[in-house]
Parts: C-alpha cells; structure tokens; sequence
C-alpha cells in the first residue's frame, strides 16, 4: 500500500537548549494484519509498517518494532531533548518495502 | 542435471511452503514466549513500570495505551489474548526524553495487556492491566 500514505507531526517551531520536548506523528495506513478474512474465507494478507524511527540531527530518539496489532492509522506519542537546533527525521517501513519520510526543523533560543 | 519446466514449478512450490511455514509457528508464539524472546529468560520484577489503558474499551480496534518506565532502554508491550501476542517494541535512543511512549492497539476481546521494561542495568520490570473489550478488534 504505497499510495494515500500521509504522515502527519506535531513537533515544536522553537525550543530552549536541553529541552524536553513532546512529539506527536501520526501516519495514515489500513495496517491489514493479516487475520481478517474475505467474504469466501480466504485470508487477506498482512500489509502494515513493522518499524517506526525517529532521529534527531542523526541521533536516534525512538525506534520502534511494530506488529499487526497496532491500529490503524498508526499513532505515536513520545518524548525528545533538543540539545541545539536542528531536524527531526521521522521514518516509516512498510511491509512492501516502501520508506515514508518527513523531516520537522527546530529553532533554539 | 537439466529442469524440466514441471520440475521448476514443484521446487518452487515446496520453496513457498516452507518459507510459508515458520511464520505460521512465530504467529502463534504464546504470551509467554514472546516475553521470553524479549528478556531472555531472565526475571522480571513486578512494578516499576507505569501502564495507562482504558479498563473497558468499547471498541478493540483502536485502544490507547501509554507505557512509562524511568529508566528503560526499551519497552515491550504484549497483548496476552490476541492471536499475535507481540504488539510493539520501543527502543529509546540517547536523545530520548523520557522512556515513555504512547499508542493506539488492537485487542482481540477481554485480555490482560503487558508492559515488559528493559531497564538500563539489564534488569526487568513489568506491569499488567485487564481491559475489557466490548467489540474485538482483529476481524472474524
């Protein structure tokens, strides 16, 4: 499932050096998990992003295995230190092999 | 040795089959074994751990949790009645800003749900809730 893949975060513009900082990501994605089955009982295989990682200027923040019993949409509440400024890297495996990314920029001061 | 195009369909058939085969056998790994394969068999202490879901969920298919371990490098979370136990792993990094996460699951019916924290000294910290289901979350 390579298209109407949308990745959405909430991440702060600014922040204070050495600040804790909330992260919200939010990824659309039917995330099939492979135990639902057709009307003629034949199953409908798995497709779902198995890892989620976050990084912060190259050092990691978060990194997540994922299996088929995350809901859909993925959703993902965590926390990062801004040491200075810089980007977020936000990053999505799916399945099929396809990558989604999406970067955040943070200002300090 | 020369194959036949009849010969080339059956190997790659039996390839099918048996790359097919273990995952079938890892998709019903219990409970237990997941958490096994997670701590390698070491003891996991009770408390510690702070585990925040709903004591009844009305629908399963989207159920938030949060997990919160001061301390943990990473954090397991198991769902002990689902067909696949395993619900998702957090590895915290070193620009992580509290070993704390949260996310929406998927729970089969009325189940106990897990939190395992590795802590960073390599002990093992667990907590547990009861969420009663009201509609499963995995399909018929």
């Amino acid at each position: 499932m390579a298209e109407g893949v949308k990745p959405r975060v909430k991440a702060p513009k600014s922040a204070a050096a050495g600040e804790t900082v909330t992260l919200k990501t939010l990824i659309s994605h039917k995330m099939e998990s492979g135990q639902r089955k057709k009307k003629d009982g034949s199953p409908i295989p798995r497709s779902i992003i198995n890892r989620f990682t976050c990084e912060y200027n190259g050092k990691s923040v978060i990194d997540v295995a994922m299996e088929p019993s995350i809901s859909t949409n993925p959703y993902f509440e965590f926390k990062a230190v801004v040491p200075e400024a810089g980007d977020f890297k936000f990053t999505w495996y799916d399945d099929d092999g396809s990558v989604y990314e999406t970067t955040k920029s943070v200002k300090v001061g | 040795m020369s194959f036949s195009r009849r010969d080339t369909l059956a190997l790659g058939a039996g390839a099918v089959a048996l790359t097919a085969l273990p995952l079938r056998v890892s998709a019903a790994a219990s409970a237990d074994e997941v958490i096994n394969a997670f701590t390698g068999g070491a003891d996991v202490a009770d408390g510690g751990v702070e585990l925040t879901a709903p004591e009844i969920a009305e629908n399963g298919n989207t159920v938030p949790v949060a997990v919160a371990a001061e301390g943990a490098a990473a954090i397991i979370i198991v769902a002990t009645g689902n067909p696949n136990p395993n619900v998702a792993t957090f590895n915290f990094g070193e620009l992580s800003g509290a070993s704390s996460a949260s996310t929406r699951i998927r729970l089969a019916g009325t189940q106990e749900v897990a939190a395992i924290a590795k802590m960073a000294d390599g002990s093992f910290k667990k907590a547990s809730r009861t969420v009663k289901v009201t509609i499963g979350g995995c399909g018929g």
